[in-house]
């Protein structure tokens, strides 16, 4: 059944499908995209109206959409007052900002990313409001700051915007991330990461010992969003963006979202001695400094910017207060600050756009040619300076109302005094923007021909000052709304009603004194500006360079230390430690008796021992004469095939001993193009303190293996035994376990393996074509290369093998699930036969012959691997579940086949083309070294070494 | 036959161990086939040792699982074994690569890890004046 619950994760995820678009859209010309943008928006708003009134009356939606119920992981989302506030504010200027960019911006900004990215933010805005579940809140949170990145950064070709994005990155990313763990302080205290829980759980959040670094984390999140001093620097910097966005981001939204959390979390984290003196205080000052920091800005934009920073600062400290009356001057003032203040940062844009320039002092006298944008700006100036009739006069009496009886420290006056000071500042740089713009004579140098812009560009910020007008007029309009969100926000019945004059009080006076010296210091602006100049004050952006910078280099020393390039002392120091935290394990547990007997050892498997423990030796001992090193450990690999052998693991044994040939061949290959020797480069002591490490490290390892072979052990490995032939069909129980039990480990195995094989095929591309390849085409081979490079014999004796070795390969494979064998060794089989072929009859002989390419050999593997695994769906049971039927054709006796088996079948061809694909590659390496191509298997040329270049591109 | 298993894996860790601590690519690529052996036997050895009980089974029903030595370490170190060549072919090529480029094997940088600098030097380094001889060297180092 349709309920109104399930709009709410629509509603969300509207303008993400909505940022598909405009990309798409900017094709079909500047309008279409603009449109298209909005409709998203509109989409959302309507959908939101239709809830509105269910809201109104009290109703909170709330809708859940469960992923990891266990880990109480959910998309869930639910509406309130303060959220369908703070939506509608989104959604509503998201709109006035889309028909607003659409002018402003010029043909040769690229539209489409533009609205892209705005649709992003909004979207992550719109998350933050509408969530319920905290992680997810934190996602958006995160979804929000990035997305200003994209926006701040919009125009990449200045480097203040790439600056400016970049410091507000860093500070509300770092600021998210002690959020992060605010928040899963708060989850864990209460239990739940469900917003509505933890507000309900205001009391045992106060209480638990938790609680200060909780708010401290999550206050440090709001108060970096919310550019609350001293993370306050990053505000101005970030109007390097398009007005737009300033006016998007930097008043209406993204700032707020600081102030929206600490709404949001009031009443679980607010009312306590901490909260007050952290958020008023920190409010304050930031009110008090962003006020008069933006008084002596000469940017149109940095004085707005600061005078966010101020306002943000206001609405902090309300909210800090903590009392239900200040509640609601805050809400009250966050839907009258979004009206002026984005109406006042589009008219900047207007202006920035028709002159040129937002520089105050080379504006002036705008008002004779540009009223319309004059009079827009007038109006919301006035309503910024907290005039009579205008909305931020209401909520700045409230303000002003609230500081005036609040006590700070047993101090009774001075927050409000302080508060005082900030309207009055307030006062004069609103005053400022519009005298020193708009007023005054028209003047003859402004880089451009200023005039109104067209109805487009002016409807947006028109609109707004209707608000602003109407709530100013008649306040009662307001209320409602205002009540709406209040009670959200502090979770308790309130009643009020807005008015405009509330008779001679405290707080008239406080703002009529903030006038009147808001007048005297415009007047004084001159002399007060020089004072300003000479006066020392710390530049933020300084600072936070060079913070950056110490943090960089100090970074960069301990890399440099930690990581200087030598490969064997990290090793050496891995080695160390893990032989180390072995010793400290060991130590630290208790052993029981050994429980086992030691298996008795015949003559036969002490000399493979000792062929084994001498050909350790020697590999040890003559690495550095390469080639004997690479024939001494092909003596150890077949060793260890028979002890495989002997200690009845047949399967593993076929493996090894085909493993290593193909290793010894791929050695081989490489040492081709490798010094066959290596220097002498270590000391003895050096040589010496490696021998100890190594010797520590075996004797830990020998030790281990010792002590867990003689005692029992439990397995589970008595279900596969039993299961193999019943469930899997097959008496191999090593194989029915690769294949069937086990098979997706294998399928994801022989991926691996494929990947090695395509990479390595990728890297020798890339070395081919590189400066590697234009050497290696000069490179000179040695004098002392066989003539004979493709012997009769083993030309003939190879291609006699190689039907045999196939069908030796066929056998195995088949017999795979019984006895032992299977894909893999069947797969390595095949490759050593075709090998044979390379080795014996060359290159380009064998080439020319192959008819698969490897590539698709290695994807035909995994997909028919793959599509075996899919098929068991077919038959509802999980991925890869195997089946298997006996038939009879005569006159062959009763065969089985089951699915493991085409499993099997991916295994085998994955193996065989990644076996092949990597000494295919390597092989390469000698074609484009100039290695000749022989037509002719047999190319023996016994003038080679005298007239080397006339046997080149033809066999003898 | 335990303590030859085990001492077989120590010898092989411990010389593995000694050549991956070398200052060339390929005593490192055999210092690390050493310790894949190593690392191999001693997954094999986590099942027990057992002799002529490969888990190979006669009947359709498994009434007496003594008779058969654990298949799972097997199973685990087959896939093990090939992978275990897949990783060294990489590491080959990486060698291969790193040898053709900058014109010797050596496995440690001179300094830190810096890729403006990296880069730098390695262009002008790969000069391709300075021609490669594969082959083997005279005899006299060889001794």
């Amino acid at each position: 059944m349709f309920s109104e619950n399930g709009l709410l994760p629509i509603i969300a995820i509207l303008p993400f499908l909505g940022a598909l678009v405009p990309g798409l859209m900017i094709r079909a010309g500047r309008n279409a995209c603009a449109s298209f943008t909005a409709i998203p928006t509109v989409l959302a708003l309507v959908l939101l109206a239709s809830l509105a009134p269910g809201v109104m009356s009290g109703t909170v939606y709330r809708a859940e959409i469960t992923w990891l119920p266990q880990l109480q992981l959910s998309a869930s989302f639910f509406l309130d007052g303060l959220g369908l506030l703070f939506a509608f504010m989104i959604l509503g200027v998201g709109l006035l900002i889309t028909l607003y960019a659409r002018f402003y911006l010029s043909s040769k900004d690229p539209m489409g990313q533009f609205y892209t990215y705005l649709l992003l933010f909004q979207g992550a805005m719109l998350g933050i409001v509408l969530s319920d579940n905290i992680l997810l809140l934190l996602i958006f949170w995160e979804l929000t700051s990035l997305s200003s990145f994209l926006l701040i950064g919009y125009w990449k070709h200045l480097p203040e915007g790439r600056q400016g994005a970049r410091m507000a990155l860093t500070v509300t990313g770092a600021g998210g991330l002690a959020m992060i763990g605010g928040m899963l302080i708060l989850g864990e205290i209460v239990g739940s990461y469900q917003l509505t829980d933890i507000l309900a759980a205001g009391d045992q959040i106060k209480a638990s010992a938790w609680y200060a670094p909780a708010v401290i984390l999550i206050l440090l999140g709001a108060f970096t969003k919310s550019a609350q001093f001293p993370f306050h620097f990053w505000l101005p910097h970030a109007m390097a963006a398009p007005t737009p966005v300033s006016a998007y981001l930097h008043s209406a939204t993204m700032v707020k979202a600081g102030v929206f959390l600490m709404a949001r979390m009031w009443p679980a984290l607010a009312g306590t001695e901490l909260w007050f003196y952290v958020v008023a205080s920190v409010g304050l000052v930031t009110m008090v400094l962003g006020a008069v920091i933006a008084l002596f800005k000469d940017d149109l934009k940095a004085l707005l910017a600061f005078s966010t920073v101020s306002h943000l600062g206001l609405l902090t400290m309300l909210l800090g207060f903590g009392t239900p009356e200040a509640a609601i001057a805050a809400v009250f003032h966050i839907i009258n600050h979004l009206t002026f203040k984005a109406a006042l940062f589009m008219t900047a844009g207007i202006v920035d756009h028709e002159t040129g320039t937002r520089d105050i002092k080379r504006l002036g006298g705008l008002a004779k040619v540009m009223p319309i944008t004059a009079a827009i700006g007038t109006v919301a100036a006035l309503s910024m300076a907290g005039f009579p009739l205008f909305n931020g006069f209401l909520s700045k009496e409230a303000m002003l109302h609230e500081a005036s009886h609040t006590t700070w420290w047993e101090n009774p006056w001075i927050v409000g005094a302080l508060a005082t000071l900030g309207a009055l500042f307030s006062v004069a740089y609103s005053l400022r923007f519009i005298f020193h713009v708009f007023a005054g004579p028209v003047r003859d140098d402004y880089p451009a021909k200023p005039h109104d812009p067209g109805f487009g560009m002016w409807a947006a910020p028109a609109f707004l000052c209707v608000f602003v007008i109407a709530i100013g007029v008649a306040p009662f309009l307001a209320t409602p709304v205002v009540k709406m969100a209040a009670e959200a926000v502090t979770g308790e019945d309130l009643s009020f009603y807005l008015k405009i004059w509330h008779g001679v009080n405290t707080a008239l006076l406080m703002s009529v004194a903030a006038i009147i010296g808001g007048v005297i210091l415009l007047v004084a602006h001159r002399p007060l500006e020089r004072l300003w100049a000479t006066m020392p004050r710390p530049e933020a952006k300084t600072i936070f360079d060079s913070l950056i910078t110490t943090t960089q280099q100090v970074m960069r020393w301990l890399t440099g230390m930690l990581h200087q390039g030598a490969i064997s002392r990290y090793l050496a120091i891995f080695v160390a430690a893990t032989v180390v935290l072995g010793l400290i394990a060991f130590s630290g547990g208790a052993m029981g008796p050994a429980t086992r007997d030691l298996t008795p050892v015949p003559p036969v498997a002490f000399v493979g021992w000792m062929l084994l423990m001498a050909a350790v030796a020697m590999v040890v001992l003559f690495h550095r004469m390469r080639f004997r090193a690479l024939v001494v450990i092909g003596v150890i690999g077949l060793m260890i095939s028979v002890g495989f052998v002997y200690l009845s693991a047949p399967d593993l044994a076929l493996t090894q001993i085909s493993v290593e040939t193909v290793t010894i061949l791929l050695l081989l290959l490489a040492l081709h193009f490798l010094p066959k020797q290596s220097p002498h480069e270590s000391g003895p002591a050096r040589r010496a303190g490696d021998a100890t490490l190594a010797v520590m490290a075996g004797v830990a390892v020998a030790a281990l293996a010792y002590s867990f072979m003689m005692r029992d052990f439990s397995t589970i490995s008595d279900y596969y035994l039993a299961n193999s032939k019943s469930g899997g069909g097959g008496t191999n129980v090593v194989n029915v376990i690769l294949v069937d039990f086990r098979g997706y480990d294998t399928y994801g195995e022989i991926i691996v393996l494929g990947i090695a094989g395509l990479c390595i095929f990728a890297l020798m591309e890339a070395l081919l074509n590189g400066p590697a390849g234009r050497k290696l085409r000069k490179a000179e081979f040695g004098p002392d290369r066989s003539r004979d490079r493709h012997p009769l014999m083993m030309v003939v004796a190879t291609r006699v093998m190689l039907p045999i070795a196939l069908m030796v390969g066929v056998y195995i494979f088949l017999r795979g699930h019984n006895q032992p064998g299977g894909g893999f060794v069947a797969g390595l089989i095949f490759s050593i036969a075709l090998l044979m072929q390379y080795m014996a009859s060359g290159f380009a002989w064998t080439t020319r012959r192959q008819r698969i390419e490897y590539h698709s050999l290695i994807g035909f593997g995994v997909v028919i691997a793959g599509l075996t695994g899919v098929g068991s769906w077919l038959a509802g049971r999980p991925f890869l579940t195997s089946n298997f039927g006996y038939f009879e054709i005569p006159p062959i006796e009763e065969f089985e086949l089951a699915t493991a088996m085409l499993f099997d079948l991916g295994v085998f061809l994955c193996v065989l083309g990644a076996v092949m694909l990597i000494l295919y590659s390597l092989s390469r390496l000698a074609r484009h070294a100039g290695e000749t191509v022989n037509n002719e298997p047999i190319d023996y040329d016994p003038s080679r070494s005298v007239q080397a270049s006339s046997s080149t591109g033809k066999g003898a | 036959m335990e303590l030859l298993v085990a001492s077989a894996v120590g010898a092989l860790t411990a010389g593995g161990v000694y050549l991956m601590l070398r200052l060339r690519a390929f005593a490192v690529i055999l210092g690390l086939a050493l310790l894949s052996y190593a690392v191999n036997i001693f997954l094999f050895s986590t099942g027990r040792l057992a002799v002529a009980k490969p888990p190979v089974l006669d009947g359709y029903t498994v009434s007496d699982f003594g008779a058969y030595t654990d298949p799972l370490p097997q199973a685990l170190v087959l896939t093990a074994i090939v992978i275990s060549f897949g990783m060294t072919a990489v590491l080959v090529m990486f060698a291969l690569g790193a040898y053709l480029e900058a014109g010797d094997d050596k496995i440690d940088m001179d300094g830190p890890d810096q890729p403006d600098r990296q880069i730098a030097a390695t262009t002008p380094q790969g000069s391709e004046s300075d021609g490669i001889t594969f082959g083997f060297e005279p005899r006299e180092r060889d001794a």
